[in-house]
């Protein structure tokens, strides 16, 4: 019954947003106010339905209705509670669902804003925002059907139907399959909703392009009110990746946090082109400047989160986080096409309109290093994109299956990373409009000698190895560029204001945010730079089988192997096999660590959790990998100690609160003559 | 007379080193079976071929399990490297290797990066020189405009000024 | 503010860049559709041509005096041909019903088994083929290139190949019973 009226709601949903377009559509060209406003309450009617079809769905996973095919799938009854809510975006359906509940959630704040000055964007917002969940909603009601329930057949035959079939009997089995024990991790729990909240919160900054260009009010206005959605959406993408690669550290048991996996890299793209677009909208703000260049990234930046969705959920690529083979692929790709070919045809329509206000004056001015980052940014992106579509091409070109992993991304990237590094470190002393090499090196000697002398210590005490060496010297520029410029406006406000130095510096920040926020987020991606650099250049292991009371040596660590224990936890359908091994500096014990295989027998899945040691050096990373069944005499274990990794995980969370700096709500300013006001007594805030 | 047969004895001398040299990783292989380590040396950079985008030397599966016991079979036969990934390749296919085989259409794979990475450069250099020219002609009739137009910072380099 | 005052030159973009992006545009949404496609192809269906193919055959099995086998040269007979591996446990199920098959038609000259082994260790595979006496030719799909000309989906899948070369039945998954395999044969064979 339940399941009946969940998905009667949902086909409310899907006319409910019809109908939004089409009042906002008829609204524009006729201009009447009322129909607009008609579409607006349409769109703001979107959420409450959706959250009760959510609701409706919810009940039904926690109860254990398992004649619904969907809970059937990812519940069972030895679930906790909270995992069977979750559970909700643990297959097609349901998290086909979540992203259009998500996005129905950003739409309507974003149209819950005050309309006064922006009118005119107003309806061509909403058919945007309304068409993508149009169709998200109708790919759940056409094709994965998450209310569907199980029919017996007459002749025996069990399947989903949406409506019961003639001649057949609802069929309910006693339990469920339950969640893929990879998805019960709690990283995997928030992971996906932080992508796709990611993924969704961009629609906005997208909606408010495309209603620019039909409208033609192609000014920055659509930049400076979608600048903090576009914010926001980066810092959910951003810390959906972080989440996915801890989770893949903690619960994939390959001693890493990132595969260049086709999927990792489909999520990873529109944050490239995200990051280049918070950059280079500062330049349209400051200077007028790359108009077209904004629209082009906030287009790509959509059409990549579509696109990604797409290869992920569609069976066109085959990935560990692919979902299963699934009947949305054509309609997905119609949308697709529909998406490309209106947002290019656009563009190029506007074409004109987008001219650029100002002219580029020095190659070493700001804005000048903003556009070499863009071009980094999306050299970066060009790998990506090529390395997840070569397969296709190799495949449906000469019949040969290819795969394009890590090796290729890393040689690719790896330069990539390091010119975005060393812009990072120059950008922030160079001045908006003009700089010369002559002032560029006047700010730079003193931290270019710090870094030199870090880079010099780092070689004497800690490693010989040249990308490391260069690494460590970009890391070191950066920050100590950046920590100068925090310095240098805090002694210019004491100065002026007469503050403490603190204080200065609290209230620098909090009136720069976005700027200050920004150089934050490049302290703590330095950081996480060290992470990635440890792990990837001085990453250790070894493996091997001992006996009970044996020894395995690493790079100066010794782990004992004292015993393995094997139980069935039969409430939750487990069988834990835990080893306990003890990890020795010399002799000194340092720490008992306890990796272990958790076998599932609904799935017949097994899981290998490590058991980990960190400190802020490296982390000693042991993994179970195999043991003589029922007895304690011998054991393989794999070991690896990855050196520096925890620079990775508190830079994520640094960089997280740079995010927030950046993104935290501040009074809006008034945007009349906001470019002359600028030219004018431009002081502080919108950096 | 004597130096060249001291020549010579240091040539053989040399020689045998090197022999000597060659020989120990040969009869190492030959008389240590292959560690783990060693095979997961090579398992590292293949992929498992059923199960997608897993590194053969972490892939938990029977099958897996397998092949690295090929792998090691193979290299306490004394095997190279190259010569076990080879027979991968044949065995399963090129999609096993992390990177496509250097060879025929699949240098596309390598070429077009970097040239479209070359292209956008060319592109981002023309636009600067396009955007320069105007802007000097420009300059002459407001030279102070921009000079002005970042006065925060213009503000912070004079206070820093000042502190000296 | 000398810079905004400048009389705006209204310049489109120019034609050959639409060109050129309407192309990339429209052969990225050509290759992604191709590929959807054929991912939602499945394997080969009944009444589909088969392209010859050769299957190398293990030591110790040998046709018509060679190591290898080539589908055009077994027109005229029907072709049972078996996808399988040692590391796959459903493939077990069915093993022995194969041989018990290709036992009972053997005699007769009119049916010939193929065995190609999926992604596969040798010894392994070997170790399997003694276990169950399989006496059927068998061979490794060397590079995969015979699965992906079926297009399977995994293993065991068995394809029924009839006298002219035309794929009649596929069978996903293990049979259960020897009568199953006989049937398939049996329609076959009374053409």
């Amino acid at each position: 019954m339940l399941a009946q009226f969940g998905y009667g709601i949902l086909v409310v949903t899907f006319v409910v947003a019809l109908y939004s377009v089409t009042a906002a559509v008829f609204g524009y060209f006729n201009k009447s106010a009322s129909l607009v406003e008609s579409a607006r309450r349409s769109m703001l009617l979107t959420f409450p339905l959706l959250s009760v079809a959510a609701l409706s769905l919810i009940i039904l996973l926690v109860q254990g209705d398992f004649g619904v095919q969907f809970v059937y799938e990812v519940t069972s009854k030895s679930m906790p509670t909270y995992l069977k809510v979750t559970a909700w975006w643990g297959g097609q359906a349901g998290s086909l669902l979540f992203w259009s509940w998500l996005m129905s959630a950003f739409a309507s704040l974003a149209t819950l804003r005050k309309w006064d000055r922006d009118r005119e964007f107003l309806p061509w917002v909403i058919v945007v925002a309304n068409v993508t969940l149009a169709f998200f909603v109708a790919l759940n009601i056409f094709f994965e059907n998450p209310f569907a329930r199980l029919y017996q057949t007459f002749d025996g035959n069990i399947a989903a139907y949406t409506f019961a079939p003639a001649n057949s009997m609802p069929f309910a089995p006693a339990d469920g399959r339950g969640l893929n024990p990879l998805l019960r991790h709690p990283g995997m729990v928030i992971h996906p909703p932080m992508l796709y909240l990611g993924f969704v919160a961009y629609v906005v900054p997208f909606a408010f392009a495309i209603a620019a260009l039909v409208t033609g009010r192609t000014d920055d206005r659509w930049i400076r009110i979608t600048r903090r959605w576009s914010l926001w959406a980066w810092l959910f993408l951003s810390f959906g990746l972080v989440l996915g690669g801890r989770w893949a550290y903690d619960v994939l048991g390959w001693g890493g946090y990132w595969g260049w996996d086709p999927v990792e890299i489909a999520a990873f793209m529109p944050w490239l082109t995200g990051t280049a677009f918070l950059h280079s909208v500062m330049i349209q703000e400051k200077r007028g400047m790359l108009k077209q260049w904004n629209m082009i990234l906030i287009i790509l930046t959509y059409a990549l989160v579509i696109f990604g969705t797409f290869l992920t959920r569609s069976g066109v690529l085959s990935s560990v986080h692919a979902f299963a083979q699934s009947a949305i692929g054509p309609s997905f790709f119609i949308f697709i096409g529909f998406t490309f070919v209106t947002s290019v045809g656009l563009l190029i329509y506007r074409w004109a309109d987008l001219k650029a206000e100002a002219e580029m004056k020095s190659m070493l001015s700001r804005e000048a290093l903003f556009l070499l980052n863009n071009l980094l940014f999306m050299s970066v992106l060009v790998v990506c994109f090529w390395g997840v579509i070569f397969p296709l091409i190799s495949e449906l070109a000469t019949g040969q299956k290819v795969t394009v992993g890590p090796p290729f991304y890393e040689r690719a990237n790896s330069p990539l990373f390091a010119a975005l590094m060393l812009l990072m470190g120059i950008a922030p002393l160079s001045a908006w409009g003009h700089s010369t090499v002559a002032t560029l090196g006047r700010a730079i000697w003193k931290p270019g000698v710090f870094a030199v002398g870090i880079t010099l210590l780092a070689y004497a005490t800690y490693t010989h190895n040249v990308i490391a060496l260069i690494g460590f010297f970009l890391v070191a520029l950066v920050i100590l560029v950046t920590l100068y410029e925090f310095w240098r406006g805090a002694r210019a406000r004491q100065k002026t204001q007469g503050e403490s130095f603190f204080a200065a510096l609290a209230r620098l920040t909090g009136r720069n945010r976005r700027r200050y926020g920004g150089y934050f987020i490049h302290i703590s991606m330095m950081l996480m730079a060290v992470g990635i650099l440890g792990i990837e250049l001085f990453q250790k292991e070894t493996q091997g089988t001992v006996q009970a009371g044996g020894t395995m040596e690493l790079h100066g660590y010794t782990l004992v192997y004292k015993d393995i224990a094997q139980w069935d936890d039969f409430a939750s359908g487990v069988n834990y096999t835990r080893a306990v091994v003890q990890v020795y500096k010399g002799d000194q014990l340092l720490t008992e660590l306890h990796p272990r295989t958790d076998y599932y027998y609904e799935s017949q899945q097994n899981m290998t959790i490590p058991g980990v040691r960190s400190t802020i050096a490296d982390d000693v990373y042991v993994l179970l990998v195999d043991w003589e069944p029922a007895s304690a005499i011998g054991a393989t274990f794999k070991v690896y100690v990855n050196p520096l990794v925890n620079w990775l995980w508190v830079g994520s969370l640094l960089f997280l609160m740079g995010v927030i700096i950046a993104a935290w709500p501040e009074e809006e300013r008034e945007p009349s003559a906001v470019r002359a006001k600028q030219n004018a007594h431009q002081t502080s805030a919108a950096d | 007379m004597n130096r060249t047969l001291r020549n010579t004895q240091y040539a053989i001398l040399l020689i045998l080193i090197l022999a000597a040299l060659l020989a120990i990783p040969v009869a190492a292989q030959g008389t240590n079976p292959p560690t783990d380590d060693d095979v997961n040396a090579v398992a590292k950079q293949l992929y498992c071929p059923v199960c997608e985008n897993t590194p053969l030397d972490v892939c938990p599966t029977q099958a897996c399990a397998q092949w690295r016991d090929l792998i090691r079979l193979k290299l306490s036969q004394g095997e190279s490297e190259a010569e076990i990934k080879q027979y991968f390749v044949d065995n399963d296919g090129a999609s096993v290797l992390k990177e496509p085989p250097r060879e025929g259409l699949n240098w596309l794979a390598y070429i077009i990066p970097p040239l479209a990475i070359l292209a956008g450069a060319a592109f981002l250099f023309g636009a600067f020189r396009r955007m320069k020219k105007p802007a000097l002609a420009a300059s002459a009739q407001s030279p102070e405009v921009d000079a002005s137009a970042d006065e925060y910072v213009s503000r912070l380099e004079a206070e820093v000024k000042k502190q000296r | 503010m000398t810079e905004t005052m400048e009389a705006p030159v209204r310049r489109g973009a120019p034609l050959w860049a639409q060109i050129v992006i309407w192309m990339v545009l429209l052969a990225l949404l050509a290759l992604v559709g191709v590929t959807l496609n054929k991912r939602k192809q499945g394997t080969v269906q009944p009444g589909d041509v088969i392209p010859d193919f050769t299957l190398p055959l293990f030591d110790g099995y040998q046709y018509d005096g060679k190591s290898e086998v080539k589908l055009s040269d077994l027109r005229g007979k029907v072709v049972v041909l078996n996808f399988w591996a040692s590391w796959c446990k459903p493939c077990e199920q069915e093993a022995a019903e194969l041989q018990e098959a290709w036992e009972f038609y053997e005699p007769t000259g009119e049916v010939i088994f193929l065995g190609a082994d999926y992604v596969d260790t040798e010894p392994e595979a070997r170790v399997y083929l003694q276990k169950y006496g399989i006496t059927f030719l068998n061979g490794p799909d060397m590079g995969t290139r015979i699965s992906q000309l079926f297009r399977i989906k995994g293993v065991p899948e068995t394809y029924f190949i009839d006298k002219t070369g035309v794929m009649r039945y596929v069978q996903v998954g293990p049979f259960s019973s020897l009568a199953q395999i006989q049937q398939q044969i049996d329609i076959l064979l009374a053409e």
